[in-house]
């Protein structure tokens, strides 16, 4: 349940931002969604007024939800036709560049996720904003509101293309230097695309197309007969005294 | 006659000994003086949490260990954590006061590695050689309950991987280790790992006061760190800063007190906190920190030895059964087979997690979509966030204060460049 008394964090954003904000709170974490037209607006009020003060962003980072919530194995109907019960599985790691998987099911893919922290107040929140269009993710940078969130933000451009808008200099960061795609997304091969060597004959190192195959060890599964429910049941039960 | 005078760039790094492991810098000078400072990082970028998302939740553990490679079980402590959040369980009452044990023996450990390396970078060598001492004498406590020195994939979601060792290991006579320096060596060990640790902590205050008898008044070491790298409160805030960076600047911020997890509130232990934030006073809140994380352990080992009980959930969901029951029981078997092949689901949801590492505050960002994989994860390093200021703090600087402040962040890049 979401708490909205005018105590709570919660509450206090509703009183503040209105419909701006879809704020819910799990676990006693806060968490606002927000459209990125609002965010720089949003961001500078979280940060300056006294009764929220965010003076440091902990953290920013890309999400990509393409694929969220599908799995590779068949756990609701067992077949009696055959052994397999494996599905079309396009997880990270089951796929080469050339057939990676393009159907995009979820309707926004791109998200960017801010921890923000309030040493006065003790006090946390997270921010989402969705990107509009995945085929240019575009978020606002908050980099003038809180300077140390430009390497943040730099990573996320780097690993999910994310485009912040007014980045002082939104360069690539942790891949190589040359490095071609985004490779956090969800449709970018875990083996990668080229792999590199020391040529003895052109006596430099090279890149090639990589050799390795892809590979998974243990299929994506879930199950909604929800295993933990069922292991508390048994951990009642002392089935090992019976 | 007119001279042309022109800034030139210089190369840092990545093989550089005060890079602290691969850092590149590139630096523009003017003379001897900063105008602008550029880190490269990325050249240890090894895609952690992208292969976290291909694994089962357990397996992803002992990645953690190789992120922050000199405080490995704080990175476990937060990835865990994280799990036993989604899931909706809590690790028994033994196994929090043995992760807040060795969350602290891990700050020490890496309090050592960075008093001795910061020392070296700064020209005094002998501290090197005094913090790698102890240093071996708490790996020995890593490799007594996990078998291995550093990478200890010790927490698991639901406790640890087993209880502490009743015996500790000792020294056996070899070609290297005989006569006196054999009986030195295992003069603690006759008894449990908890006998040697309680006779490790007796002694350790005593060891911080020689490291601090080697730089604390020493003039040069003061003449690299006073009035160096100073960050005002709110600049530190602005960048994002966590743990001692934030503390030598005077802001008691630390989340074992302010955000307390596994039995810290339970624990008798003060926060240092600097004046000047410069990189004297983070040097001296780390000597601090030593001295506490030695009460805190004090304090875990009393308890630890008056209060046997499990130390993992008996919820064959998540933990595996005892290898006894297995020979016995069909279930047992068959919950560790499911546990070992495909995991355990995590529901779905999503959580943020923070430890306070010995560097500052480590978070996990867990996405889960109810599968036997994470969703996501993201893991907050602090020294990604300390790096990135460099630019900020070190313009106008001496091309030597880059590397004081090199090492006053502490930076490890298995951390920075995940």
């Amino acid at each position: 349940m979401t708490d909205t008394s005018k105590t709570s964090l919660a509450g206090r954003l509703a009183a503040r931002f209105g419909d701006t904000l879809k704020i819910s709170v799990v676990r006693n974490e806060t968490t606002a969604e927000l459209a990125a037209a609002d965010l720089l607006a949003v961001a500078a009020a979280l940060r300056d007024e006294p009764e929220f003060r965010f003076g440091e962003l902990i953290d920013l980072c890309g999400v990509d939800y393409l694929g969220y919530g599908q799995t590779e194995w068949d756990t609701s109907d067992v077949s009696w036709t055959g052994f397999s019960r494996g599905v079309e599985g396009e997880a990270v790691g089951r796929f080469r560049w050339d057939d990676r998987p393009r159907d995009v099911g979820q309707p926004r893919r791109y998200a960017a996720v801010i921890h923000l922290l309030s040493v006065e107040n003790n006090r946390r929140l997270r921010l989402r904003v969705f990107c509009a269009d995945d085929a240019l993710p575009v978020v606002p940078s908050v980099t003038g509101i809180w300077p140390g969130v430009n390497w943040f933000e730099r990573e996320a451009f780097d690993m999910y293309g994310i485009i912040f808008e007014g980045h002082p200099d939104l360069r690539r960061i942790l891949t190589d230097y040359g490095f071609v795609g985004h490779p956090f997304r969800k449709d970018f091969p875990l083996i990668g695309n080229v792999e590199v060597r020391y040529d003895p004959e052109q006596k430099r190192v090279i890149y090639e197309p990589v050799s390795i195959e892809p590979r998974v060890l243990v299929p994506r599964t879930i199950r909604d007969d929800a295993d933990l429910a069922q292991a508390k049941a048994e951990a009642a039960d002392h089935w090992r005294e019976n | 006659m007119a001279q042309e005078i022109r800034n030139y760039t210089m190369n840092f790094g990545p093989q550089h000994p005060a890079a602290h492991g691969v850092l590149r810098l590139v630096l523009e000078m003017d003379g001897e003086t900063i105008v602008r400072a550029d880190p490269h990082i990325g050249l240890l970028h090894r895609g952690t949490e992208k292969l976290a998302e291909s694994k089962p939740f357990n397996q992803s553990i002992g990645y953690m260990d190789r992120l922050d490679y000199v405080s490995m079980m704080c990175n476990e402590h937060a990835y865990v954590r994280a799990i036993e959040t989604l899931l909706g369980i809590e690790a028994p009452e033994r196994a929090q006061y043995i992760r807040t044990m060795f969350d602290e023996i891990t700050r020490i450990l890496n309090h050592l590695m960075w008093i001795g390396s910061n020392a070296l970078d700064l020209g005094a060598m002998a501290v090197f050689l005094y913090a790698f001492r102890e240093r071996e004498e708490l790996m020995d406590c890593y490799e007594a309950v996990s078998g291995a020195r550093m990478h200890a994939t010790y927490y698991r979601p639901g406790g640890v991987y087993r209880d502490l060792p009743a015996q500790m290991p000792q020294y056996r006579e070899s070609p290297w280790h005989k006569g006196n320096d054999l009986k030195r060596l295992n003069r603690w060990r006759e008894g449990s790992m908890l006998d040697y640790l309680e006779a490790f902590t007796a002694d350790f205050p005593t060891k911080v006061d020689e490291y601090e008898e080697l730089l604390t008044t020493n003039r040069i070491w003061k003449q690299r760190t006073v009035g160096i790298g100073v960050i005002p409160p709110e600049v530190a805030q602005q960048w994002g800063m966590t743990g001692a960076m934030l503390r030598g600047s005077g802001v008691a911020w630390d989340l074992r007190k302010k955000q307390p997890y596994a039995k810290y509130a339970e624990m008798d232990f003060d926060i240092p906190v600097g004046v000047n934030g410069d990189c004297y006073d983070r040097y001296l809140v780390r000597v601090e920190e030593m001295r506490q994380s030695n009460r805190i352990i004090r304090q875990c080992v009393q308890w630890l030895k008056t209060n046997p009980g499990p130390v993992m959930v008996e919820n064959y969901k998540v933990a595996p059964p005892k290898r006894e029951e297995m020979k016995e029981s069909m279930e047992a078997l068959i919950h560790h087979f499911k546990l070992f092949t495909e995991g355990y689901g995590v529901p779905a949801g999503e959580t943020y997690c923070a430890v306070e590492a010995p560097k500052g505050e480590f978070g996990c960002y867990l996405v889960s979509d109810g599968a036997n994989k994470p969703f996501r994860v993201h893991l907050r390093a602090p020294g990604f966030a300390h790096l990135s200021s460099i630019d900020a703090i070190v313009r106008g600087h001496l091309l030597a204060d880059v590397v004081a402040m090199i090492g006053t962040y502490d930076l490890v890049f298995g951390e920075v460049d995940r």
